[in-house]
């Protein structure tokens, strides 16, 4: 309250009145400055220094104060402050060094008052005390502040900035005996005027020169400083150490900055290079300027509020010759302009979006995220005045999670430990891998699976055993295939039977399949094993095979890589056929599924199947596998891309020679080193491991054979053994002695890793059959696993 | 441990890289007639014609810091240049200056890799300094640089003939570069260059012109495996003796008696040096000149520096090889005032390194603005306290009138500094060297290297050719960014 009664006192009975204006300079100005009452404004530069009256509409030029014919450097001005107490006084800073006060009031035309030459460089700054009327402070390149009495001759102190360059000096508004000098070298200094000798505080505010500071005019322990780094920074002096309490980050380096009057939060800066406009920051909200002036062509050197206690007011200075009043209406507001939506993704696949709430009210049935609703908090409650504000926006934030990357990699690691990638017929390691894929929530995936077996499946049975059935039952090898499809198809139609799909592209069964998938999964596999069993005889062979799983059907066959191989292991599998007899009794309902006349009569019950039944085998002959590996190499490098290279491989694993040579070496070598690195990065050393072993690359499997060279020391001499293992070429000991038998081990070597004692494999085997410690007597309870 | 046998295999090269020649020396007597197997032999002796070689090996023997940097140095490049040797003098400088120079070529920029070095050739080029030149072919064709480009400037593309002119002009006469110059290479057609790539060429003329000027100030040598670094003629005896001579290897008495000539000759020159500064200390505040008085003193200045003749003044032909990398070898300094051509001072307090241009090189090419301005601040600071055999000297004012006199040269003034101390404290021969240096180093010799301050150790001379070589690539800066920053206003 106290200030406000003081702003009307001070404005009083000639309150400012204006409008946007300017006026061209002769030179380029380098600092403006104005006096006490709002009416003049003092301009200086290399070329000029004159005084102009501040009229309602215009500037009026009064005084020209660089006299003589032949100027010099004196007037050649870096700074030039106008007394705030004493209307006829001003000082400048000089290029040359030179510090001169002017007194308006001389009669004569020099009005060159006193000229102090005791900087050795140019003086960057001269700051008048705000009270005292003959104290006059200057700061120098030469790195010395000085302190004048305008009665005295000389300076009466100086103050010494360790030779670091001054950019910048002022005194506080409110310590009467305070002023703070900015350095070259990023430091700030705060000085007690009374003790020359030493400062009382320094800190490093910005990184490269403090070209500006400047003390809030209100409250008393805020120092705004900024820099070349780009920065304004807000200082919290009264605490012990400065504290930043804001930071705006602007787009050059920081020329001027100066506190808006009656204004807590705002400041205006204007840049030294590049940036031309003039800003006006809520240092509040530091991301966008409140205000901004464009009207300067070239760099504004010099800002100031016009009347220390009425914020519409700007004056500017700036290289391209001009002398401007801002009116803080016509300022432009870069916040109407912005966009206040904002996208972004997150380290996990979550997507916030931010916008106004007004957009997004409109949907209701969305959920509001947890302190989303954070609004600004309104500023200016003094005055109501809407162009005071910033256009507050209050935005919504929602944030969208996805489900399963919020997972993280879960899904990855639990995939790799389950998946089967060999050992197993190849169609149950797709039923497998499909089971566990379906586990852990992977639709697509899991139907890719069953998609692949049954693709390959057939086609396998058709080229593999081929030459052997035809061998022995002469036509079934193209009918057997026939029936699978049959059963498949059989099924389908249960679930579909509007559907009419008789276009019989090879690959709608499993289409039609992946749909109705999971709950016929059964079924089918129970119809293919019956497929199965018919030429079971003719070519099962895989003993192991059978004695596992039962449900192994027709795939079997295409564990067959080498067909030869099938020849010599007929034998055994004459014994099995038991097996597929249980399983057909087990679906006794599904039709005798055992030659040629079964595929005919097994249509026949399903009506309007004939059509189906003609059509299939046209085509299903002239389908081998390969048909299908363009479709799946798409498919793998789909999945690759997709960065699910965990999919490619395992597939590309599964389906081995089928595949293979579809896809070039070097993508196949690619995935495989992405998967096997993820893998390795979750330390799945074991997963790594077999698809190190079962991958067909030679790349890859040579992985293994590397640093597979074990370096062994002497025991005696601990001196390393190059030669041979057993015997040391230093020490000539011999080094690797078993403990059991007390030989020299020349080949196996076993050790216990916790006491390093052991020896011949089998002896060590033996001794620790009988014995639990170590046969070298140190007590050393080994373990052999 | 294993940083530490590192360690001393890449010491063991540096020493081995300084012992170069004289185990070629020893070794080439027999291993060539013994084998048939004919060894290159250097020229010269030691990375430079000026200083003996064993004042360079001593210093890097000796310092421990300057150590580590060679062997940075060597472990970056996989050289150690006879550049970096001379320099070893100064360590801290070196640190700066490599780490600068690494950012130009090899670091993230706007350039290619081979242009910056192409335009490194054509930098060097202007002042016809085959070193550079050579070296910057070899790593020019290394990083995959196409040949034909070495014919001439004609063969490179047209974008980088476009920047021959800005190249001659910043070399000779870069108060003449305006805002036109600018505008004609940024103009938006095919062959045009951004502006951020035009930072980066603009940083590396100037370090090569200026890198040039020390090259030749120090009496550089070639690299051993470039051009005219080695020679295949076994040692005649008179080329023996005379190269020793001339690096002060040979004979000692000889060496001795001269210097012993020298030093009555000239004894007192330091102090007479230190009294005028300690003069100019105190009466600076008594005997205060007039405004007028200062601003004439600096244009007398300006033109006396015109003035002073480059030495020897005869016509040295650019060898055919180096010259085919510029155009128009006649262009040369041109002293500014005595064509008549009126050229306004360029006032440091308008538009300076600290305020304006590093504000515009780190906007438009991120950190070599602060590298640069570390390795001006470094070079411009740079003081050990020692005049000669004196010792706790404040050189300050010495150094300061050394950098404002190269920038005098060029136009450029600063306000608040007394031109008349610049004639108090460089004298004649001195003031011979510096102009030649920086406005025709190719013209540099022996003699004029050794007629001024004779009394100075050589890494004080070293020093003075670092702040030459910074002072002037600040002073090309200078131009070169205000006409761009006028390009963008």
């Amino acid at each position: 309250m106290e200030k406000m009664s003081r702003v009307t006192t001070a404005l009083g009975g000639s309150a400012i009145s204006g409008r946007t204006m300017f006026c061209h300079l002769d030179a380029p100005a380098n600092a403006i400055s104005v006096c006490r009452d709002a009416t003049q404004v003092v301009v200086a530069g290399r070329n000029i220094f004159k005084i102009y009256g501040l009229e309602e509409e215009q500037f009026v030029e009064k005084l020209n104060l660089r006299v003589g014919r032949k100027p010099s450097l004196n007037f050649s001005c870096a700074d030039v402050m106008w007394h705030q107490m004493e209307e006829n006084l001003l000082a400048t800073a000089a290029t040359n060094g030179a510090v001169v006060t002017w007194n308006l009031g001389k009669p004569s035309r020099n009005k060159q008052d006193q000229l102090f030459t005791e900087h050795k460089r140019t003086v960057n700054k001269v700051c008048f005390h705000p009270t005292e009327v003959y104290m006059l402070l200057s700061g120098s390149q030469d790195g010395y502040m000085k302190c004048f009495d305008l009665r005295k001759k000389e300076s009466v102190s100086t103050f010494s900035g360790q030779s670091e360059s001054v950019r910048d000096v002022q005194f506080s508004m409110k310590d009467y005996f305070t002023f703070a000098a900015s350095f070259e070298n990023g430091n700030v200094q705060l000085w007690d005027i009374r003790r020359p000798d030493r400062y009382e505080r320094m800190f490093t505010a910005h990184t490269g020169p403090v070209f500006c500071c400047d003390w809030h005019p209100d409250d008393r322990g805020w120092l705004a400083t900024g820099g070349r780094d780009k920065m304004v920074k807000v200082w919290d002096m009264t605490t012990n150490r400065a504290k930043e309490i804001y930071c705006v980050q602007t787009i050059a380096s920081v020329a001027r900055v100066k506190w808006r009057p009656e204004r807590k939060w705002h400041l205006a800066t204007c840049s030294m290079m590049v940036d031309h406009n003039i800003y006006v920051w809520d240092v509040r909200r530091p991301f966008i300027p409140f205000a901004t002036f464009e009207e300067h062509k070239d760099v504004t050197t010099g800002i100031v509020w016009r009347h220390q206690h009425d914020p519409y007011f700007l004056l500017s200075g700036s290289k391209d010759s001009t002398l401007y009043q801002h009116m803080f209406k016509d300022a432009s507001r870069p916040v109407d302009r912005a966009n206040p939506e904002g996208l972004c993704f997150g380290l996990f696949g979550d997507l916030a979006f931010a916008a106004k709430e007004s957009l997004i009210s409109g949907d209701s049935n969305r959920k509001p995220y947890l302190g989303g609703d954070r609004r600004y908090p309104i500023f200016f409650f003094k005055k109501p005045d809407l162009t005071e504000q910033f256009a507050h926006v209050s935005s919504a934030l929602s944030v969208f999670e996805s489900s399963l990357e919020s997972k993280r990699m879960d899904w990855f690691v639990k995939t790799a430990l389950l998946y089967l990638l060999g050992g197993k017929p190849f169609a149950e390691l797709c039923d497998h891998n499909a089971k566990v894929a379906k586990e852990l929530n992977r639709p697509q995936v899991s139907t890719t699976w069953t998609m692949l077996r049954l693709m390959f499946s057939d086609p396998a049975n058709l080229s593999t055993p081929g030459p052997n059935n035809i061998s022995k039952l002469g036509n079934l090898p193209l009918m057997n295939s026939f029936s699978m499809k049959e059963m498949g198809t059989e099924s389908r139609l249960d679930r579909s039977k509007g559907e009419s799909r008789q276009d019989n592209i090879h690959l709608e069964p499993g289409n039609s399949l992946i749909n109705s998938n999971n709950d016929e999964n059964e079924e089918t596999e129970g119809s293919e094993g019956q497929a199965e069993y018919m030429f079971g005889d003719a070519e099962l062979d895989d003993d192991d095979l059978y004695s596992m799983e039962h449900e192994i059907q027709a795939v079997e066959e295409q564990e067959y890589t080498l067909p030869q191989e099938a020849f010599p292991l007929r034998h055994e599998i004459m014994d099995n056929p038991s097996v597929p007899e249980h399983l057909q009794q087990d679906k006794a309902d599904s039709p005798h599924a055992s030659g040629n006349e079964a595929e005919v009569m097994c249509l026949t019950p399903i009506e309007s199947l004939s059509l189906i039944a003609i059509s299939q085998p046209l085509f299903s002959p002239h389908l081998p596998s390969r048909f299908f590996c363009p479709v799946v190499r798409e498919m793998l490098s789909h999945y690759a891309e997709q960065g699910d290279v965990q999919m490619a491989v395992s597939v590309l694993i599964v389906l081995g020679d089928r595949i293979r040579k579809e896809i070039d070496d070097l993508t196949q070598e690619h995935w495989y080193m992405s998967y096997i690195d993820l893998l390795q990065r979750f330390e799945l050393w074991n997963v790594s491991n077999e698809v190190i072993k079962l991958s067909t690359c030679s790349a890859i499997t040579c992985l293994n054979q590397t640093s597979t060279t074990l370096h062994v020391n002497c025991s005696n001499c601990k001196r390393p053994m190059s030669n041979r293992g057993w015997i040391c070429d230093r020490c000539h000991q011999c080094a690797s002695v078993c403990a059991v038998c007390h030989h020299v081990v020349k080949g196996l070597f076993v050790w216990c890793q916790g006491c390093s004692h052991g020896g011949h494999l089998e002896h060590v085997m033996n001794w620790l059959k009988s014995n639990s410690h170590c046969p070298a007597g140190c007590g050393h309870l080994c373990e052999y696993t | 441990m294993r940083a530490s046998l590192i360690h001393n295999i890449v010491s063991n090269i540096v020493s081995r890289v300084l012992l170069v020649s004289r185990v070629y020396q020893t070794a080439n007597g027999y291993i060539a007639t013994d084998f048939g197997v004919r060894i290159p032999r250097p020229l010269g002796n030691g990375p430079s014609r000026f200083i003996p070689e064993k004042e360079i090996l001593q210093v890097s023997k000796v310092d421990p810091r300057t150590q580590s940097i060679f062997e940075d140095a060597f472990a970056a490049l996989g050289r150690l240049d006879n550049i970096s040797l001379v320099m070893g003098f100064h360590p801290q400088y070196l640190e700066s200056f490599l780490r600068t120079q690494h950012y130009l070529l090899q670091m993230d920029g706007p350039l290619s890799l081979h242009y910056r070095h192409y335009i490194g050739i054509m930098a060097a080029a202007r002042h016809q300094c085959s070193y550079l030149v050579n070296l910057h072919v070899n790593d020019f064709l290394q990083v995959g640089g196409d040949s034909k480009w070495l014919n001439g400037l004609d063969g490179a593309p047209q974008k980088l003939q476009a920047l021959g002119e800005l190249n001659k002009i910043l070399a000779h006469r870069p108060w003449l570069l305006t805002k036109a110059h600018i505008e004609h290479l940024l103009k938006a057609e095919e062959h045009s260059w951004s502006l951020a790539e035009l930072i980066h060429a603009v940083v590396l003329l100037t370090h090569y012109h200026s890198l040039a000027s020390f090259t030749f100030g120090c009496g550089i040598t070639p690299e051993i495996h470039s051009d005219g670094g080695h020679t295949f003629r076994p040692p005649s005896l008179s080329q023996y003796c005379v190269c020793d001579i001339a690096n002060g290897n040979g004979h000692g008495h000889l060496e001795e008696r001269r210097g012993n000539h020298q030093v009555s000759e000239v004894s007192g020159e330091v102090e007479v040096l230190m009294e005028r500064m300690k003069q100019l200390q105190e009466c600076r505040d008594e005997e205060e000149a007039s405004q007028e008085e200062m601003a004439t003193r600096f244009e007398r200045e300006k033109t006396e520096s015109m003035l002073v003749a480059t030495a020897e003044d005869e016509e040295c032909v650019p060898s055919r090889d180096v010259s085919r990398h510029f155009e128009d070898p006649s262009y040369g300094y041109k002293d500014f005032s005595r064509r008549g051509e009126h050229v306004p001072t360029f006032r440091v307090q308008d538009y300076s390194w600290e305020d304006h241009g590093y504000s515009l090189v780190n906007r438009l090419y991120p950190d070599v603005g602060q590298l640069l301005d570390e390795k001006f601040q470094m070079a411009y600071n740079l003081t050990y306290n020692t005049m000669a055999m004196h010792k706790d000297v404040d050189t300050t004012m010495l150094r300061r009138a050394i950098w404002n006199y190269i920038h005098c040269m060029f136009g450029i003034r600063y306000d608040d500094y007394d031109y008349g101390e610049i004639n108090q404290l460089l004298d004649r021969s001195f003031k011979v060297y510096i102009k030649t240096m920086v406005c025709s180093p190719e013209k540099t010799t022996k003699r004029m290297y050794e007629s001024f301050w004779r009394q100075f150790q050589h890494s004080e001379k070293v020093h003075v050719n670092l702040l030459l070589m910074e002072a002037r690539m600040q002073a090309e800066l200078l131009y070169a960014l205000r006409a761009i920053t006028r390009y963008m206003t």
